[in-house]
């Protein structure tokens, strides 16, 4: 796949704020892209410069081989999603749609047409005649995707499309973003803080945070492969535990070694260990690797959560299995549910390290 | 149940200020002296001297009115598009002059404006022939805007920083340039603020008579002053009623037609 959009050397500061620093991230044609972080971390405000809404300090935008940087907002060949809708709330849904196409001089009969076409796709077929503040938010939200995608972009830019919206619309609302991307065959490129949604949706998660990215990936090399803490602790929950790596595909955790499959890091070397809380097995005492009693139990509906003190270390356990308070445990783990990562000197490092 | 008190004194206050006194108007209005039942005081309008009057009002105040919007509307722009400290600034700026006695800024002005006033005292020393606006209808539109354009700068400010932010952005997203924007978008949202200024404008405007007093001298008779004249000079209560129910309804009549315009058109 080709580079669509190639973000080179982008910063951007507002009141002395280093918001953005040196990032360097381009887009392939026909990608889901999810920008993911907590908020701050500049992914709107990456967002916002591919839009062409806020103007980097230093840096270039390419789109298609071609330098946009100084290029108004409405002479880039792309839409966007507001966040909260930003429906005009003086026009019917139909004005709404059509306003892209208005502007553009197309015919009546082209209009009518797409507005028609854009409204079954998003299954609102015969609300055309209604007014923003007469639909729900999913509807709206859905209204706002319609509105961008008549005008047929080549990249379609979302932000926090579905923050608004409550968890079942939402989730709802992720299968139907899919289904419109494979659709329509257009690049996404979508700003979440929402790991789950994330994951759900994207080809390529780019984690960031202050600034930097953490790390980019397909959501299974960000979920199971964490270049560092940062992704990890966000990405899911995860027991963090310091560690050192013996040799290659040996580490020793809380003074008991566990085989793994990681390589390259050199003998006795201090590393950071990732393990995900499903990954970590209780097993009868006497057959697993590490020692532990059952200190807090949830029930979480697909599975239990549990606490299990073992080693001097809070273990997150998560189970279909149920031990209550107070069970003697031991835990087992699968070399491959593993996950070693270089410790890093300092934060500032940590990120600028892998900024490059 | 004891929470409908509360509005009591605010009703005792509009029964006694503005119900008791609008009948007696209605009553005077519609009697004679000797109190008789006449329609005499509401036809009285049509006599050549109250049609020119009546005319001549709805001319001037119509002329500020227009003028306040042109003025207005760009300055309330500017005012939403500043950032908040700078903008909170200029509305102050703008506030200020309110805060002074309404009658003494009109008469700041007629020294301004007189033959030998300020302004002809600066244009004599400059070797410029003097003007003379004081006691035209151009002295009384000059003192209706100075008086009346914040009450048209600020709802229309109000109703432009309501507008999402998000919205003018997706309407540029959307391939609109400035003026697409502004015309399609910004100009329709703050139709609700333009018509209150409009409002607060207008009304005003159409019933002043202090303003045509004293930038106008006695030569230029306006609606308000007539019936000002009928209440403190000829003392004829009757016909000064008679004439304020006019404007009244006249008042009314424009401002529903306004509405629903607006509303036609939303």
């Amino acid at each position: 796949m080709t580079k669509l959009i190639d973000l080179v050397n982008i910063s951007k500061s507002f009141d002395d704020t280093l918001v953005l620093d040196d990032l360097n991230l381009y887009i392939r044609e026909n990608e889901f892209l999810t920008l993911l972080g907590p908020s701050g971390c500049g992914k709107t405000t990456t967002l916002r410069i591919i839009g062409g809404f806020t103007t980097p300090d230093q840096g270039k935008v390419i789109f298609d081989g071609k330098d946009i940087t100084g290029v108004a907002p409405n002479k880039r060949p792309l839409n966007t999603v507001f966040q909260k809708y930003a429906l005009f709330p003086h026009m019917n849904i139909e004005e709404n749609i059509a306003f892209g196409l208005k502007i553009k001089n197309k015919p009546k009969q082209y209009i009518k047409d797409k507005i028609q076409y854009a409204l079954k796709l998003v299954n609102l077929d015969g609300y055309g005649k209604r007014m923003p503040d007469q639909l729900s938010g999913g509807q709206q939200q859905r209204i706002a995707i319609a509105r961008a995608i008549v005008n047929e972009p080549k990249v379609l830019l979302l932000d926090e499309p579905l923050g608004a919206l409550d968890l079942k619309l939402r989730q709802d609302m992720q299968y139907e973003l899919i289904r419109l991307k494979n659709e329509l065959g257009i690049t996404f490129i979508y700003v979440t803080h929402d790991q789950e949604e994330a994951l759900t949706m994207s080809d390529t998660i780019v984690v960031m945070n202050q600034g930097y990215i953490q790390q980019i990936g397909t959501p299974e090399d960000i979920y199971n492969e964490p270049e560092n803490a940062f992704v990890a602790d966000f990405i899911g929950d995860s027991n963090i535990i310091p560690g050192i790596m013996i040799k290659d595909e040996l580490v020793e955790i809380l003074g008991h070694r566990f085989a793994c499959v990681d390589t390259g890091f050199g003998t006795n070397k201090p590393v950071d260990v990732v393990i995900r809380p499903e990954d970590v097995e209780l097993v009868t005492p006497g057959t697993g690797t590490i020692s532990g009693k059952v200190s807090h139990i949830i029930f979480k509906g697909v599975h239990y959560e549990m606490e299990v003190m073992a080693a001097g270390f809070e273990w997150l356990v998560q189970s279909t299995k149920m031990f209550p308070v107070g069970t003697e445990v031991d835990i087992k783990i699968d070399p491959f549910n593993i996950q070693i990562m270089n410790k890093p000197e300092s934060e500032d490092e940590e990120a600028v390290k892998l900024d490059e | 149940m004891s929470r409908k008190y509360l509005a009591a004194p605010y009703l005792l206050w509009a029964l006694a200020f503005v119900l008791i006194p609008l009948g007696m108007i209605v009553y005077y209005g519609l009697t004679d002296s000797n109190g008789a039942v006449t329609l005499s005081n509401i036809l009285a309008i049509s006599s050549p001297e109250h049609r020119k009057a009546l005319y001549l009002a709805i001319g001037l105040s119509l002329i500020s009115t227009v003028l306040c919007l042109l003025m207005g509307y760009p300055l309330a722009m500017i005012l939403a598009s500043t950032g908040m400290g700078k903008g909170a600034f200029v509305v102050l700026v703008f506030i200020l002059p309110m805060w002074m006695n309404f009658l003494l800024r009109t008469m700041a002005w007629q020294t301004l404006l007189e033959k030998n006033g300020v302004i002809n005292n600066l244009l004599g020393v400059l070797g410029l022939p003097p003007i003379s606006i004081i006691n035209t209808g151009g002295a009384i539109i000059l003192g209706m805007i100075y008086n009346f354009l914040p009450f048209m700068v600020l709802p229309i400010h109000t109703s432009l920083s309501k507008i999402d932010v998000n919205v003018v952005n997706a309407a540029r997203d959307l391939g609109a340039n400035g003026f697409q924007v502004f015309f399609r978008v910004i100009l329709p949202l703050s139709i609700p603020g333009v018509i209150s200024g409009i409002t607060m404008v207008f009304i005003p405007a159409l019933t002043t008579f202090v303003i045509s007093n004293l930038l106008g001298g006695s030569k230029i008779l306006l609606i308000g002053n007539v019936i000002e004249q009928e209440f403190t000079q000829t003392g004829n209560w009757n016909l000064g009623s008679g004439l304020s129910m006019v404007l009244m309804i006249f008042i009314l009549v424009s401002m529903i037609t306004t509405f629903i315009t607006d509303k036609e058109e939303a």
